[in-house]
């Protein structure tokens, strides 16, 4: 008889479950979220603690808010996440780093000289390759090699700016511009983020007079693409 | 007591059946598979799920990586699609090559900043229109090989980006401030603020070591 309570329990515990995990997935079908997926919101590029390295950060599907979304927000297995690095200054890529993911791992490919520049790519599977599984709000994982450090997951999102009063200003329904304080747009919003460190040294000397600002200082041009499979 | 004698030998049988493992007792040089390379979870040395590490087959030969991948979007500096690109060409923004960028977009970029400032002249860098929408308009962030890394901290100017830096303001300032960084600054009242956007740091603290970026909030 309590065996049957039991299983009873049991059973009416995993239909709620259930019902949770449906409402949820119906969420993520909403086209907000789901057209989202290879829609970059910032990218960062800096040199690390360790002098010798550089960091670079992509972020994807901003403004997440906290909870559910952020829990259920994946990165997209037909998206490719490729950050190029152009080391003589012509504006074409010399060096790519490739992110895709597969299952609960984020693979990462180069930095490799690519097949073809451009538009289109193919995944550099001739090149190093190094993963680290996805992490969760709680499990975060981090894998170094060779000199290279990787994240992927959700974080909380880095980008600050008073977006909704900067589109005020530009329909011309501010004309007195922002406001001091302003109202940070991205304060509490989630994000997920690839986070790349690599010694400086796989990169390549860059060319100077790059930067009119700096023009004795040798420079990378650097930028992050995001590509759907065909 | 023997249904008990049975299930005690099930036990011993099923335990036993962790022990067993592959031995390369054979001497003709094949690679020996570890039983851990089918059990669909990434274990030992694997770099994958079944895959990479020395002991089970490199991962690019088992999972999918073949295709031609097409660029659906693309960033290098901070702000420029929402500064610069008018809704009509934000999208051609996301699939130009940064290489072709600026005979595409800079008489475009230069319309969009006589518009957003009627006024402008110069800004604090010395750019006239053209050389500033020169420069945005070829959309990649330089980043310096040595040295400070930093969108501008006073000193250093566009060597790169930082989590901190405050990109936005620095963009205004470039767009609105004119020669000397104090046009529409709110001073006098009558003029409208628009070279920050009183927003000067981020809500969570940065941290200084990988992956820099922190975690998310939870509620």
């Amino acid at each position: 008889m309590k065996n049957k309570k039991l299983i009873a329990i049991a059973g009416s515990l995993g239909l709620l479950v259930l019902s949770v995990f449906l409402t949820a997935s119906d969420h993520i079908d909403a086209p907000s979220i789901s057209g989202t997926s290879a829609d970059i919101s910032d990218f960062y590029a800096f040199q690390a603690e360790d002098p010798n390295n550089l960091v670079f950060v992509v972020n994807v599907q901003g403004l997440l808010p906290p909870g559910t979304p952020t829990i259920q927000a994946e990165f997209d297995e037909n998206v490719l996440l490729e950050i190029n690095i152009d080391s003589n200054n012509d504006l074409i890529e010399d060096l790519v780093i490739q992110a895709i993911k597969r299952d609960s791992l984020m693979y990462f490919f180069g930095p490799a000289q690519p097949a073809q520049t451009g538009l289109n790519s193919e995944i550099a599977t001739f090149a190093a390759q190094n993963s680290v599984e996805i992490s969760t709000t709680e499990n975060v994982q981090i894998t170094t090699n060779d000199g290279m450090k990787f994240f992927a997951g959700p974080r909380e999102d880095p980008t600050f700016f008073d977006l909704d009063q900067f589109n005020a200003v530009l329909s011309g329904s501010a004309p007195e511009g922002f406001n001091n304080p302003g109202t940070d747009t991205f304060a509490g919003k989630n994000v997920l983020s690839i986070v790349v460190e690599i010694p400086k040294s796989m990169l390549g000397t860059p060319a100077t007079g790059v930067n009119p600002f700096a023009p004795n200082t040798p420079t990378y041009n650097v930028w992050v693409e995001t590509k759907r499979k065909q | 007591m023997k249904i008990y004698r049975y299930s005690l030998i099930f036990v011993a049988f099923c335990t036993s059946l962790l022990f067993i493992q592959c031995e390369d007792a054979d001497d003709n040089d094949n690679i020996l598979l570890q039983e851990t390379c089918d059990d669909e979870i990434q274990n030992g040395e694997e770099t994958g799920i079944d895959c990479g590490g020395p002991n089970c087959v490199p991962c690019s030969e088992t999972i999918n990586f073949t295709g031609t991948y097409v660029q659906q979007d693309q960033m290098g500096r901070p702000g420029v699609s929402a500064l610069f690109a008018s809704f009509d060409f934000k999208d051609s923004l996301n699939v130009t090559v940064p290489s072709a960028m600026e005979d595409v977009f800079q008489e475009r970029f230069k319309n969009r900043l006589m518009q957003l400032n009627p006024g402008y002249t110069t800004n604090i860098l010395g750019q006239d229109s053209i050389a500033i929408s020169r420069m945005f308009s070829r959309d990649v962030l330089w980043v310096a090989q040595i040295g400070e890394t930093t969108y501008n901290n006073g000193t250093e100017i566009l060597t790169g980006r930082r989590l901190t830096d405050d990109v936005i303001d620095f963009n205004l300032l470039l767009i609105y401030g004119g020669p000397t960084g104090t046009e529409n600054d709110n001073d006098p009242v009558e003029e409208p603020l628009l070279i920050r956007d009183g927003v000067d740091s981020n809500d969570a603290v940065f941290s200084p070591s990988f992956p820099y970026v922190v975690a998310p909030f939870i509620e």
